[in-house]
């Protein structure tokens, strides 16, 4: 689950990170508001997409008056893909340097890795690979200061900055823990050289200190269930939505052709299929392993709800059962329906019972994925139904 | 030979009671495996398929003396389980078990390799040595025994590639699936090790997928192999991923894709095959060329 910004921020704020002063708005007065308490504004839209800045999600204005034009010009707007209902507004930075700041999972290593560079910003994927510097964690023994005091050095960061750059990176640390983080990023984490905003206390001073200028906290999905404090951030269409619900995992494409699989990899493996026989995947619905007849029966229902020309369930049973699956299809056939054509390829755990209860209702089913795809594709090119 | 598993393999599953357990606890006995004994807290002193069930791993070593344990707790239990059986001196770890949040996942890795603990998975369906023994979830007819090894990211797409084999007559040493979460036991690149040592398997089938860097290690590796390698990828035409922020784009640094790992795979001397059922043709051409 990814959080917003604003909300990123809040935690990074209560874990004692240096955010800029301001806070989330919904409309253009708030907004003018925040200008009015903090001075010159940045104000940025809160959607989950990356690569804001590029799309024209992010505004400056120097006045209330002129944070107001922009906050009305960027609200209800949309933003690769997303609407946009609340804009951060906070102090504008003058920003120095920008350096890169983040701890991640890192696969290979099943371990977390912390990564900085001193080349952060809108290009950062396009740093080269040596001015970015990594460091493996142990994730029982945690971080340690010398490790982000290494890594402030090799960043070239010397003083107070390193300093800062340590005790930030700790609290980063900290967070990553806390929130059975997935990923903990501050792009850019900005050297700011003027005074501290009028929302601060500190004004007048003019060291350099780092501020953390946006915030990243993706939390594992799979550990929401301990994290009961955390706010739910609502991702996907309201369809994709009601599949996760589910327990299933669904995203919506633009063919004709509907699908259910069990597996992710199957289920990429069908959708490579049907591209390569011609044909137009309308969905990547992964059924998972061990589903049971209800929610496949309501992923089925979802599946014609968005009027394909054929829907091809592809499922090789192993924690899934294939009179389960059988179950779920006939149970959505007796109580709404099949409006359009099913293909169905079922082998695996119980497929024989499987089979026999898809004969008794009337339905066929094909033992090779080869031939249910290819047959998928006939009908959703010729309407052979 | 075989890897990791074999006849003589003495199991144990943890969450024995639970529906998925005693399903399968149920199909691996049908398959010849030898279950020894089972646990469930609260529940000792239980049978569940004439398999005794004890409260804890240590009661189960004492008595029966498992040596590798299948895992099908509840994820919010799993990294307790792993740890126990870690604990009580098991060495070989199946983790059937999906959704493990992903610090418990790591948390299980950094103590398996501090205890010397072989995991496979989690979010897995396992490990069977084809007419010997199957430690997970796996149909078992699907397999035949024979002389291809095969290591999986993907459950069901590995069902669907040894179906393919066994159809044409390749049989199967031992197939690994490594499990499907992004923190899991062993890679593509220590079954490759494994494989290679083992004087059954003469050829290696990766079945894959697009996203990670695991597909690129091995081929790093496949190039200092003598057995061939065949390598099926699922993803050519999935919509494009979640990316994970900055910081994945920054790990993958390109690498990741479906072009990048079929370039790199062959690059490295494997053959990719563009549909699962092409694997076995070659497969083929390689035995028949090696």
């Amino acid at each position: 689950m990814k959080l917003y910004e604003y909300l990123a921020k809040e935690f990074f704020r209560a874990a004692g990170i240096p955010v800029p002063a301001g806070r989330v708005c919904e409309s253009a007065d708030e907004a003018a508001r925040v200008a009015a308490e903090v001075g010159p504004v940045a104000i940025k839209a809160q959607i989950l997409a990356g690569a804001r800045g590029k799309a024209g999600g992010i505004a400056f204005a120097d006045t209330p008056d002129e944070a107001r034009q922009a906050a009305g010009r960027l609200l209800g707007s949309e933003l690769r893909g997303y609407r946009v209902d609340r804009l951060l507004v906070e102090e504008k930075l003058s920003i120095e340097k920008e350096l890169y700041l983040g701890i991640a999972v890192e696969g290979s290593a099943r371990r977390p890795v912390l990564i900085a560079s001193a080349q952060g910003g809108m290009a950062i994927e396009e740093v080269p690979e040596r001015a970015i510097v990594k460091k493996t964690l142990d994730i029982t023994w945690g971080m340690q200061p010398y490790m982000a005091r290494v890594l402030a050095r090799r960043l070239g960061l010397e003083g107070v900055l390193a300093r800062q750059f340590e005790d930030i990176a700790l609290r980063l640390w900290g967070l990553f823990r806390r929130y059975d983080a997935e990923l903990v990023e501050i792009n850019p984490l900005a050297v700011v050289s003027a005074p501290a905003g009028a929302g601060e206390a500190c004004a007048g001073r003019a060291a350099p200190r780092l501020v953390a200028a946006d915030a990243r906290l993706n939390v594992d999905d799979e550990a929401l269930y301990r994290h009961r404090d955390l706010p739910r951030v609502e991702e996907g269409t309201d369809l994709e939505r009601r599949v996760k619900e589910l327990g299933l995992s669904f995203v919506q494409l633009d063919g004709d052709i509907a699908v259910m699989a069990n597996g992710a990899g199957i289920t990429m493996a069908t959708l490579d299929v049907l591209a390569r026989y011609g044909g137009r995947p309308a969905n990547f619905l992964d059924a998972g392993g061990g589903a049971a007849a209800e929610p496949m029966a309501q992923a089925i229902g979802v599946l014609l709800e968005t009027h394909p020309r054929v829907i091809l369930i592809n499922i090789f049973g192993g924690i899934t059962r294939c009179d389960d699956v059988a179950r779920a299809i006939v149970k959505v056939k007796s109580e709404r329906g099949l409006p359009v054509p099913l293909v169905v390829r079922l082998v695996g755990t119980n497929e024989d019972q499987g089979a026999a209860l898809l004969r008794e209702h009337g339905i066929a089913a094909f033992r090779q994925m080869e031939e249910a795809a290819a047959r998928a594709v006939a009908i959703a090119r010729g309407g052979d139904s | 030979m075989s890897i990791l598993v074999d006849e003589k393999t003495r199991v144990l599953v943890q969450g024995i009671t639970g529906n998925q357990g005693a399903f399968h606890t149920r199909q691996m006995l049908d398959y010849g495996t030898r279950v020894v004994a089972g646990t469930s807290p609260g529940k000792g002193g239980q049978e569940v398929h004439g398999i005794p069930v004890y409260d804890t791993v240590e009661e189960a070593v004492a008595r029966h003396g498992p040596t590798a344990s299948v895992i099908f707790v509840p994820a919010p239990f799993a990294k307790d389980a792993a740890f126990e059986a870690m604990d009580a001196g098991l060495k070989l770890l199946v983790i059937i078990t999906e959704h493990i949040p992903v610090h418990d996942a790591m948390e299980i890795m950094a103590f398996a390799a501090a205890r010397g603990v072989t995991v496979v998975g989690p979010n897995t369906f396992g490990v069977i040595s084809p007419g010997k023994t199957k430690l997970g979830i796996m149909p078992g007819t699907t397999y035949t025994p024979g002389p291809v090894g095969i290591a999986a990211r993907s459950g069901t797409l590995s069902y669907e590639v040894a179906a393919a084999l066994s159809a044409t007559g390749l049989g199967q040493s031992t197939v690994v699936g490594m499990g499907g979460d992004r923190v899991v036991g062993l890679s593509f690149v220590d079954l490759l090790k494994m494989f290679s040592q083992d004087p059954e398997t003469r050829a290696v089938v990766l079945v894959g997928e697009i996203g990670g860097t695991a597909e690129e290690e091995a081929a790093e590796y496949i190039k200092t192999m003598q057995k061939p390698v065949v390598a099926y990828l699922a993803g050519k035409s999935a919509p494009p991923g979640k990316r994970m922020g900055h910081a994945g784009a920054i790990i993958e640094r390109g690498r990741g894709t479906f072009e990048g790992k079929v370039a790199a795979l062959q690059a490295g001397g494997a053959r990719v095959a563009a549909l699962p059922w092409e694997v076995p043709r070659l497969v083929m051409e390689a035995l028949g060329g090696s």
